[in-house]
């Protein structure tokens, strides 16, 4: 049995999808001038946020969201036009909800009331006469068990048969409604009898329940759904108030809804399970862009197995485009499948290797069935990692908010366009990412984005752009954020960079080297300390948060024109691309995002700074020689390094370094296996991997290796004192 | 915390794997050994403890080869293809143990370990938690698995 606290996890969820539904429809609200879809999305969201909350004693959260719920309505209902003011207090409203949940979740200090300024704007929003200050008590869809006790209050409407009125009167209108329950429907916890009273609310109702398909009570499965319900309403509701009454169990029941001018069709249908579903005699009326449409209304559910198929056939149902079929799977069972298959891949390659020494020729059945085995394993790994995938959208969703956030406190308009939201990364990256991301936007807004008057100058459009894109790239993610702004004050970044230390004044630097001195240690580029990015975080964050990812930062900048930042990513933290190098008869496999280059030492000078040290002269740069093999403890200091092989590695730190190898063997994908879990943190070693032929290889961590070359205290000396 | 569950047990007969190491027997109970594996060639570990031999590939995972000779005090095991690995769980961790080869599996009831006569301190006894005679004028000392892994966190920091 779920614990009141799963359930909370779950609704927490749930939350944090509805309020993604919720940001993307009012961005579509923003983005076509037709967007009843669009705030009929929004607000099922804060709805149905606002339902659980109700169930969990959320009360402030209750409170809050049905404030915003009823502005939602108004404005579903046209009794409200939008505009940008009211979209941008839609936004600050929305990211208030999203507020109210973090703090639920416990993740942000409590709020003791919903934001006063959001609350009187709300109100302010409202058509006069509207406001409804009042919260209702109890959420209209608190879960409620489904009891026969419930029901039968309905039976005597069922008898009260009054004889069908007022046709004349044009405002009058009889329809008949057919609900048919899915067991999900009762599962979520629906009781029919509520959507008959609020169908009694719209008028005059005749409610006859169906129950040929009761199967006999020997059979009988509790949550089998056998009933069904025919209502015939009279009133001069809007068949959108109507809809309005089933909204949030469309998914659930099958309703069908049918003005009276084929009420004898639909009697035949009731009657005949099995006949065709009445053809549409006039096109349907898009759901609430006009309420006042006659006609037959459906709404049929594209979920389990609908008796009858959609009648529409000219609309297609937005919803049944939109959902697919997910589960939710606890992420072990993932990772311990991602396990088995990286199993299977180098089981498949310790298989190859010793066919090969075998001798058999290559055109044999054997060679052919490994081939197939090689390829299917390769399919399942790549289907395997797909199940952690999940497209970044999430992430940018978030970013909307960043963006506005940071225009609000800079007074720099700028609009955030996304590409490629769905793109596919691995989970744990995902989450990763949203500091960074966020960091670099502010960073773009602060910096990038010129202010208003100087756009203006520049004949640039007052509102700042800034592009968020996602791509994937010969088997890495790539992210780009790009703004259209002053792009990179060279100049600028060069004389501070020179006041704090960081460069001597005479150093000689291109382009792209002064533009990486944004991402050292301690640099700042605005004189004063802003609100924004004024948080002790800098450029360098992002870059060591992106490297810890296995990733890479770039930079390019075009004065005038704007700046562009290209992260490039691993698509999972379970493989790595490597360099398999030999160092002193051990292969060891260097990660490819860490290398800059392979050198010849024959071919560059080599000077001696001390007893132990030397450094490497290479494109006019001094980088320190690393011996690998002696940061390994596996040999003494060599003396003649020329038939060696010398790997220039870039470090967290923003260091180049050469590190010294005996030999290279070729680059591939390697399977991370960790250290720590049957032995534990090795200095200078990131994880493990299993080669072709079953040999474990260990994975170098550049940055440690030559961070602990250049302490005055090597490895080699802690482990004497161990 | 290995003693405790001996204690706890003691009704049980418990079975013991025995083996060899630098011309000395050793048990440990067969409840913590997974399997037995031939020699296989290990992975260098860098900045280890001397008896740390290295890592093996055992179906994916990385696991510690420690050599109990070199680690009881005893000499360095010579690699030998005859020689064994014993693969043992130690709570969470899996840990395989180079021995010279497995003798025997047999049953100890709990009252045939005695405890360690407190002799000359030597390296080895810091690992031995009993000894068993057998009839056969064999005498087993039981080892202590917890104590015999290698202390990483004095590596790690």
């Amino acid at each position: 049995m779920a614990s009141l606290d799963d359930l909370k996890e779950l609704y927490f969820q749930e939350c944090d999808e509805l309020l993604e539904a919720m940001a993307e429809g009012l961005r579509d609200m923003e983005n076509s001038p037709d967007h009843s879809e669009a705030i009929h999305s929004v607000f099922r969201a804060v709805h149905s946020i606002k339902g659980g909350a109700g169930a969990f004693d959320l009360s402030v959260l209750v409170d809050y969201a049905h404030r915003f719920e009823t502005l939602l309505d108004h404005i579903r209902a046209g009794r409200i036009q939008t505009n940008a003011e009211l979209m941008s207090l839609l936004h600050r409203a929305g990211d208030h909800l999203s507020d109210h949940i973090s703090a639920a979740k416990g993740q942000i200090p409590p709020i003791a009331a919903a934001d006063p300024k959001i609350i009187s704007a709300m109100e302010a929003a409202l058509p006069t006469g509207a406001s409804d200050p009042e919260a209702e008590p109890t959420p209209d869809f608190a879960p409620l068990a489904l009891s026969l006790a419930e029901l039968t209050p309905i039976a005597p409407i069922a008898e009260t048969r009054d004889p069908p009125i007022a046709i004349g009167n044009p405002a009058l209108l009889r329809r008949i409604i057919r609900f048919a329950p899915h067991p999900a429907l009762y599962r979520a916890g629906h009781d029919p009898a509520l959507f008959m009273r609020a169908l009694a609310d719209l008028g005059q109702i005749e409610v006859t329940v169906h129950h040929a398909q009761l199967p006999p009570l020997d059979s009988y499965q509790t949550g089998d759904a056998g009933l069904f319900w025919e209502i015939v309403l009279t009133s001069d509701a809007t068949a959108h108030e109507v809809q309005g009454v089933f909204e949030f169990v469309e998914d659930l029941a099958e309703i069908t809804i049918r003005t009276d001018s084929d009420a004898t069709a639909a009697q035949d249908d009731l009657t005949g399970q099995e006949s065709r579903p009445t053809a549409a005699p006039e096109a349907i009326a898009a759901p609430l862009s006009a309420p006042n449409a006659t006609g037959v209304d459906t709404q049929s559910a594209p979920a389990p197995a609908p008796a009858h198929p959609p009648v529409s056939s000219d609309t297609p149902a937005p919803q049944a485009t939109k959902s697919v079929a997910t589960i939710r799977v606890n992420l072990d069972r993932v990772d311990r499948l991602i396990n088995l298959i990286g199993e299977l891949v180098i089981k498949e390659a310790m298989l190859g290797q010793t066919i090969e020494t075998a001798g058999l020729p290559a055109n044999s059945d054997i060679h052919k069935g490994l081939d197939g085995v090689r390829q299917l394993a390769s399919e399942i790994q790549e289907s395997v990692m797909a199940i952690r995938a999940q497209p970044l959208k999430s992430v940018f969703e978030r970013m909307h908010r960043v963006v506005r956030e940071a225009s609000d406190a800079t007074h720099k308009p700028v609009r955030l366009i996304t590409e490629g939201e769905d793109t596919e990364v691995d989970k744990t990256i995902i989450e990763k990412l949203v500091d960074p991301l966020t960091h670099m936007l502010r960073n773009s807004i602060d910096h990038g984005i010129e202010a208003r008057a100087a756009r203006i100058t520049a004949q640039k459009h007052e509102e700042g752009i800034i592009r968020l894109s996602a791509a994937h790239r010969s088997g890495r993610i790539v992210i780009e954020v790009s703004d259209d702004g002053a792009g990179i004050n060279r100049d600028k970044v060069r004389h501070i960079a020179e006041a704090r230390g960081l460069v001597a004044p005479e150093a000689q630097l291109s382009t792209a080297e002064i533009d990486n001195l944004l991402f050292l240690p301690g640099f700042s580029s605005k004189d004063e300390i802003s609100a924004l990015s004024g948080r002790g975080v800098g450029l360098d964050v992002v870059r060591r948060e992106i490297q810890s990812l296995g990733g890479r930062v770039t930079i390019q900048s075009t004065p005038g024109s704007g700046t562009s930042f290209t992260i490039s990513l691993p698509l999972t933290l379970a493989v790595l691309q490597g360099m398999l190098v030999d160092v002193e008869g051990q292969t060891v496999v260097i990660p490819i995002n860490a290398i800059v280059e392979t050198i010849q030492p024959h071919t560059v000078q080599i000077h001696s700074t001390g007893t132990h040290t030397r450094v490497v002269q290479n494109r006019g740069e001094l980088v320190p020689l690393v011996d690998a093999g002696q940061s390994l403890n596996l040999r003494q200091a060599l003396h003649n390094i020329n038939d060696r092989i010398l790997i220039v590695v870039e470090t967290d730190k923003f260091n180049r370094a050469a590190l010294l190898v005996d030999r290279i063997h070729d680059t591939r994908q390697v399977v991370i296996k960790s250290l720590e879990e049957n032995y534990g943190e090795i200095p200078g070693i990131s994880a493990a991997t299993i080669l072709g032929n079953g040999r474990i290889a260990l994975i170098l961590d550049p940055d440690e290796i030559v961070h602990a070359a250049a302490t005055p205290h090597p490895l080699a000396l802690e482990v004497c004192h161990a | 915390m290995l003693d405790s569950t001996d204690h706890t047990t003691s009704d049980l007969r418990h079975d013991m794997v025995a083996f060899r190491v630098a011309d000395q027997d050793f048990c440990i109970d067969i409840g913590m050994v997974r399997e037995i594996r031939s020699w296989s060639e290990t992975t260098f570990l860098p900045h280890a403890q001397p008896y740390v031999k290295g890592v093996i590939n055992l179906r994916g995972a990385v696991v510690a080869v420690i050599d109990l000779a070199a680690r009881l005090g005893l000499g360095v095991t010579k690699t030998d293809p005859r020689n064994v690995i014993i693969i043992a769980q130690v709570g969470s961790q899996t840990v395989g143990l180079l021995a010279d080869h497995v003798s025997d599996i047999l049953p100890v009831p709990p009252e045939a370990i005695k405890p360690m006569p407190d002799v000359a301190a030597e390296e080895a006894k810091a690992f031995i938690t009993g000894l068993v005679s057998m009839d056969d004028d064999r005498l087993l000392r039981k080892l202590d698995l917890a104590r015999i892994l290698p202390d990483t966190k004095t590596l790690a920091k």
